[in-house]
């Protein structure tokens, strides 16, 4: 609850408890009490109620009945009716032991006290029921809102790199520039090109594909790759024959080799040699992609880049551990390791 | 006329070199294949114009510039990078997307043509100006040491002093001057973890070790390195609210 609807809400409850004691004080003057004894009596009962009230509004706000809850209020009206009244006579008792009077007019009005007590107490527990309840559902609409924005902000950002804008316009910057020297291998990168995207557009999230359906695709992104960079990039893929059939998610290798090569190109001007091989280790697979960089410009303890954090996020998904990404230094080499654990294989 | 091509992708290269075939006056000094040969063959060659990509291997296409004292007409030539589009949409630098045709290529080659140079040169710098305003993309200070060239990682910056037209970085290996000014600095580090404390000083805040105070309302920021950084009084308001005190 916030601070101003808080005050506004005591404001009103305190308005409230006068108007009522108000209201209570001039109906017993009816009945031929004295002035000091309505006042104490009203004065009394009020408070009492008021409190019993709060006490009602503090246990709703951190426990609200799931079920049962007209079973709940109900008992809850009854029991602390039955308490108010206790106390209220045992008071009044106290203050004015030797009226008997007055005492024998408060034992015969106890049952329409106990009636306006337990309305009361209804009444309370059933807006606070309301209440609550409602704020939770607005609490719960809020936060379902906030999932569903980070669930389209995923898949807008998944899209993107699905269609890697920049990758897609350089490969069509060498096909326009091969068309003229070299049209057969223009046309062949055509064909590569037109099966990468393809394999990027088919894949379902949760199908799992073959080790080896997904180096192939590896190489055609490869093969794309050199010919842009000519013979600055090349590429050594390892694969023992066990793992061919090892079942990994698709398209999970290629942001890993992507991220290899854009840090290996980008960070020397010498020649780069990519490095992917794959085990299997207990129940895992183990796919280790390794690239040259240079250990004086760059950091790569500032841990895993922006590419890889997509991967470490999806393998979390599929697999809810942390531990499957791993990336490590070794001289000049930087060693990015996948583990996929193999599920009923 | 002499231009560079510089772009780390031959087919790239070959594009524009085929497209220059049409204009004879145009001799093709040298191709580069980083900012670092570019950089050599801009000294060399003092080329009239000079077509760039921005990503390249080590130091990107605006980091070469940013090196040069005295940078000629550039052209650049890119794949996709929104962000530069942008600096280059409100600069009168001509810039191609690649792929680009021949009628695009030709367009460009004419602007620039009919400008001329000293406009082209005015316009590269205001360029470099403008893309410095926009955070740090690299995370990263290129700077130019007795010939070499040195690249260092922010996070391993200490701290920053003005000296005149230059910025001194401090790292573990000693100063470096940088040619650009406190306020470039201050724009496009990262502002949780690098603040001005003083007019003349931004310091890297995950290396503060204490803070003493120093005469009257100012302040003394001590490094692990040991060194001491002047913190003024409205640059320890700064630094208590990115320390969270």
């Amino acid at each position: 609850m916030s601070n101003s609807t808080n005050r506004k809400f005591r404001f009103v409850f305190a308005i409230w408890w006068l108007i009522w004691f108000a209201v209570h004080y001039s109906v017993l003057l009816n009945y031929g009490i004295t002035q000091l004894q309505a006042f104490a009596d009203s004065f009394i009962s009020n408070i009492l109620l008021a409190g019993c009230c709060l006490l009602i509004i503090n246990n709703m706000r951190y426990y609200l009945p799931r079920r049962e809850k007209y079973w709940y209020v109900l008992a809850m009206s009854f029991g602390l009716a039955c308490l108010w009244l206790v106390a209220t006579r045992l008071l009044l008792w106290a203050f004015f032991k030797n009226e008997n009077t007055y005492l024998a007019m408060v034992s015969s009005s106890s049952t329409i006290r106990y009636a306006v007590a337990f309305l009361i107490f209804g009444c309370m527990a059933t807006l606070c029921l309301l209440w609550y309840t409602q704020k939770e559902q607005k609490e719960m609409d809020a936060r379902k809102t906030e999932a569903e924005n980070l669930a389209k902000e995923a898949e807008l950002y998944k899209l993107r790199q699905q269609l890697q804008p920049h990758f897609l316009f350089n490969s069509l910057n060498s096909i326009s520039a091969l068309v003229n020297v070299q049209p057969e291998q223009a046309r062949k990168m055509v064909h590569q090109l037109s099966d990468f995207l393809r394999g990027t557009l088919k894949k379902e999230e949760h199908q799992l594909v073959n080790l080896e359906e997904e180096f192939q695709y590896l190489e055609l992104y490869l093969d794309i790759e050199k010919v842009r960079f000519g013979h600055r990039l090349s590429a050594n893929v390892e694969c023992e024959d066990e793992c061919r059939q090892l079942k990994l998610p698709p398209l999970l290798l290629q942001p890993v080799v992507e991220n290899a090569i854009k840090f290996g190109l980008y960070d020397t001007t010498d020649d780069v040699t990519i490095t992917i091989d794959a085990k299997k280790t207990e129940n895992n697979l183990v796919v280790r992609v390794t690239n040259p960089f240079d250990p004086e410009t760059c950091n790569p303890k500032q841990g895993v880049g922006f590419g890889l954090s997509s991967v470490q996020r999806r393998l979390y998904l599929l697999f809810a551990r942390n531990d499957l990404l791993q990336t490590k230094a070794e001289n000049n080499l930087f060693i990015t390791i996948v583990k996929i654990p193999q599920v009923n294989a | 006329m002499k231009v560079l091509i510089i772009d780390d992708e031959p087919l790239a290269r070959i594009i524009v070199k085929e497209y220059l075939q049409a204009y004879p006056q145009i001799e093709i000094a040298q191709e580069c294949n980083d900012g670092f040969e570019g950089i050599k063959a801009i000294q060399q060659h003092q080329p009239d114009l000079i077509f760039l990509d921005i990503q390249m291997p080590k130091i990107n296409g605006f980091e070469m510039l940013e090196l040069i004292d005295n940078p000629p007409a550039v052209i650049f030539t890119t794949a996709f990078d929104e962000y530069a589009i942008k600096a280059f949409e409100s600069h009168a630098v001509d810039y191609l997307l690649k792929p680009f045709s021949k009628e695009r290529f030709d367009k460009a080659l004419q602007k620039w043509m009919e400008s001329n140079n000293a406009n082209a040169k005015t316009n590269t710098q205001s360029l470099l100006e403008s893309v410095s305003h926009s955070p740090m993309q690299n995370n990263r200070i290129v700077v130019k040491l007795a010939g070499k060239i040195k690249i260092i990682p922010v996070d391993e910056i200490f701290y920053l002093e003005a000296a005149d037209d230059y910025v001194k970085v401090f790292t573990k290996e000693g100063s470096f001057l940088k040619n650009k000014t406190m306020n470039y600095f201050e724009n496009t580090l990262d502002a949780q973890h690098f603040v001005r404390t003083h007019r003349s000083y931004i310091l890297n805040v995950q290396l503060i070790t204490r803070i003493e105070p120093y005469e009257k309302d100012s302040h003394l920021a001590i490094l692990k390195s040991g060194a001491q950084v002047p913190v003024s009084k409205t640059g320890y308001a700064k630094l208590k609210q990115v320390l969270g005190l």
